[in-house]
C-alpha cells in the first residue's frame, strides 16, 4: 500500500515499517540530485516537517515527513550515489524508514489515484 | 518548490518557440519566460558545453549602441574603464560605477568603428539605458536595440570549429575580438567572448533572423542547447561574477576582485564615478574581499550561506554557490573579510544550522580556455 503527500513525498507500509522517499514526479522537477542528507536512526519526526534533505545542481530542498514516526534507517546507498534518486525515485532511492509510524495519517494521505490528479492538476 | 513570483505578462525573447520545440522547461527571468533546462537536463548540458559546444539564448540581455563623435571619452564618465584605448574590432569588460563606487552593472564594450556598441544585463537594461541618456552628453545618441535583436552564446572547445563552417574567419578571432559577419547570407555581429569560461562566440542578430541562425548552429553534430541553469554552473566554475549577486551597488571593483577593469590611465586621471573610494581601496585594501569556496564533502553552500571564521564569528556571506559539475564537487564565491582572503585559508559555512568545513580557494574552478590567440 502506497500513498502520496501534497509535497510529493510517497510513503509505503513495508510490514513495521513504513518506507519514505519523493516521487518520480518530484525527482523530475528538481533535475539532477547531486546531495542528500538522511536521518539518524533514533530521530523522531513529525508530520510535515523536515526529515532530510536533497539537493540538485539547482536547487536545495528539504524532505517533510509523510507521517509521523520514528527513523529506523536513512538510505546509505543514495548518500553514496545521489544520482539514484533521479534514477529509481519510487524505489531504490527511497530516502528513510520509519517504525512506530503513525497509521491513521497514513491512510488519511492520498492514494495513487488521487495524487495522480493531483499533480496533473497543478501542473 | 517555490516559482518565484512574476508580475505581469512575461516577454519572449525571438527564440521562444525554438525553445519549446526543443521540450526546455520555461521559467520566468528578469521579466523574460526563459529555458532554465532541455530534456537533457543542467548536470548533461553543463558537461557538454565543456566538451563541445553548447548554444544559449541570451537575448534577453540589453544590447546598445553608441554613436558620435567622442563617444568612448563620454562612456568614461560612466565607467572606469580605458575605453579610448580600445581599437576598433576589440571588446573589453567593464562597470557602470556610482558615485559612491558602487556597482550599476556590468557590461561589455566593444569599438565598431563607428559607434560602440553595449552587451548590458537583462536585470538591468533599463536602468542601464536611462543612466546613458542622462550621463552622456547631447551629441552623443543612445540607441537601444530593444527586444527585436537577438543574442546567441555558442560555447565550448567545439565552438571555434562549428562557426568556422559558416564564417570562416572566426576561427582566427581572438578572445575579445568583435567582427561583422554572415551566416548564410544573414548579417551578424560576432564577438569571440561568453559566460563559461570556454572559447566561443557571442552572435548579435535581428530579431526576425535569430531563429534561422539558431538552427543553423542547432543542426551541427557538436552544437546541443544550453539553458539559464547549465549557464549558471559553468560562470559559477569559471569565477565569474552574477550581477546582483556577486556584485551590486554595495560592492566596489575592488572588493570584488575586478581592479583589472580600471586602466592605468584612469587610474591615474582618477576621473571615474566613485574614485575616490575606489582609489583608496586599491591602495590601501578593501575589508572585504570576493573569494572562491571549495567546501570539504559533497554538500553545497547556497547563496546567502553565512560565512565564519575559525573562532566562530561571522566572516562574510556566500553570494553564489552550488554543485560544479566539471570539478563534481560543491563550488561557491562570496566576500570574506580581507584577512580571510588568502587561498587555503579555513572557514566554516553555516548550512542549515551545522558548520561546512571549507577553503578559500583560487579562482576559476574549471580552467578558462580562452582563444588568446
Amino acid at each position: 500500500m502506497i500513498r502520496y503527500t501534497k509535497d510529493h513525498e510517497w510513503v509505503r507500509i513495508d510490514g513495521d515499517l513504513a518506507v519514505c522517499g519523493i516521487t518520480d514526479h518530484a525527482q523530475g522537477q528538481l533535475g539532477d540530485v547531486v546531495f542528500v542528507e538522511v536521518p539518524e536512526p533514533g530521530r523522531k519526526v513529525e508530520q510535515g516537517k523536515d526529515a532530510a534533505v536533497v539537493e540538485s545542481v539547482k536547487a536545495a530542498s528539504e524532505v517533510y515527513a509523510p507521517i509521523a514516526g520514528t527513523v529506523a534507517e536513512g538510505n546509505a546507498a543514495i548518500v553514496d550515489d545521489p544520482s539514484l534518486v533521479n534514477r529509481d525515485a519510487a524505489g531504490e532511492g527511497w530516502f528513510f524508514k520509519l517504525r512506530d509510524f503513525d497509521r491513521a495519517q497514513f491512510d488519511a494521505l492520498m492514494d495513487e489515484a488521487a495524487y495522480r490528479a493531483y499533480v496533473a492538476e497543478t501542473a | 518548490m517555490a516559482d518565484p513570483a512574476s508580475e505581469g505578462p512575461l516577454k519572449r525573447t525571438p527564440l521562444h518557440a525554438f525553445h519549446i520545440a526543443r521540450g526546455a522547461r520555461m521559467v520566468p527571468f528578469a521579466g523574460y519566460d526563459m529555458p532554465v533546462q532541455y530534456p537533457a537536463g543542467i548536470l548533461k548540458e553543463h558537461l557538454h558545453t565543456r566538451a563541445a559546444a553548447g548554444l544559449f539564448d541570451v537575448s534577453h540581455m540589453g544590447q546598445v549602441r553608441l554613436h558620435g563623435p567622442g563617444a568612448a571619452a563620454a562612456l568614461e564618465r560612466l565607467v572606469p574603464s580605458d575605453v579610448q584605448a580600445l581599437a576598433p574590432g576589440r571588446q573589453r569588460y567593464s562597470l557602470f560605477l556610482s558615485d559612491t563606487g558602487g556597482i550599476l552593472d556590468d557590461l561589455m564594450v566593444a569599438n565598431m568603428g563607428d559607434h560602440l556598441f553595449l552587451v548590458v544585463n537583462a536585470s538591468c537594461k533599463e536602468a542601464d539605458v536611462a543612466h546613458l541618456r542622462a550621463g552622456l552628453p547631447k551629441g552623443i545618441a543612445v540607441e537601444y536595440l530593444g527586444d527585436d535583436r537577438g543574442l546567441l552564446a555558442l560555447q565550448g572547445p567545439a565552438a571555434a570549429a562549428v562557426l568556422a563552417r559558416f564564417v570562416p574567419e572566426a576561427a582566427a578571432m581572438p578572445f575579445m575580438a568583435v567582427a561583422a559577419a554572415d551566416i548564410r547570407g544573414v548579417p551578424v555581429q560576432i564577438s569571440r567572448s561568453g559566460y563559461t569560461g570556454e572559447d566561443g562566440y557571442e552572435i548579435s542578430v535581428e530579431g526576425r533572423f535569430a531563429d534561422e541562425i539558431a538552427l543553423i548552429l542547432q543542426g551541427e553534430p557538436e552544437v546541443e542547447p544550453i539553458g539559464l541553469g547549465a549557464r549558471d554552473s559553468l560562470r559559477l566554475e569559471a569565477g565569474l561574477c552574477l550581477y546582483g549577486h556577486d556584485i551590486d551597488t554595495t560592492t566596489t571593483p575592488i572588493e570584488a576582485g575586478l581592479a583589472w577593469t580600471i586602466q592605468k590611465r584612469r587610474r591615474e586621471a582618477r576621473d571615474f564615478p566613485g574614485a575616490a573610494t575606489i582609489l583608496d581601496q586599491l591602495a590601501n585594501g578593501p575589508a572585504r574581499r570576493r573569494v572562491g569556496l571549495r567546501p570539504e564533502g559533497r554538500q553545497p553552500a547556497r547563496e546567502g550561506t553565512a560565512v565564519l571564521d575559525a573562532a566562530g564569528a561571522a566572516a562574510g556571506t556566500v553570494t553564489s554557490g552550488g554543485f560544479g559539475p566539471t570539478v563534481n564537487g560543491p563550488v561557491a564565491m562570496g566576500y570574506v573579510r580581507a584577512d580571510l582572503a588568502a587561498t587555503g585559508t579555513e572557514v566554516s559555512l553555516e548550512v542549515r544550522g551545522k558548520g561546512l568545513p571549507a577553503k578559500v580557494a583560487a579562482m576559476p574552478f574549471a580552467p578558462h580556455r580562452y582563444h588568446r590567440g
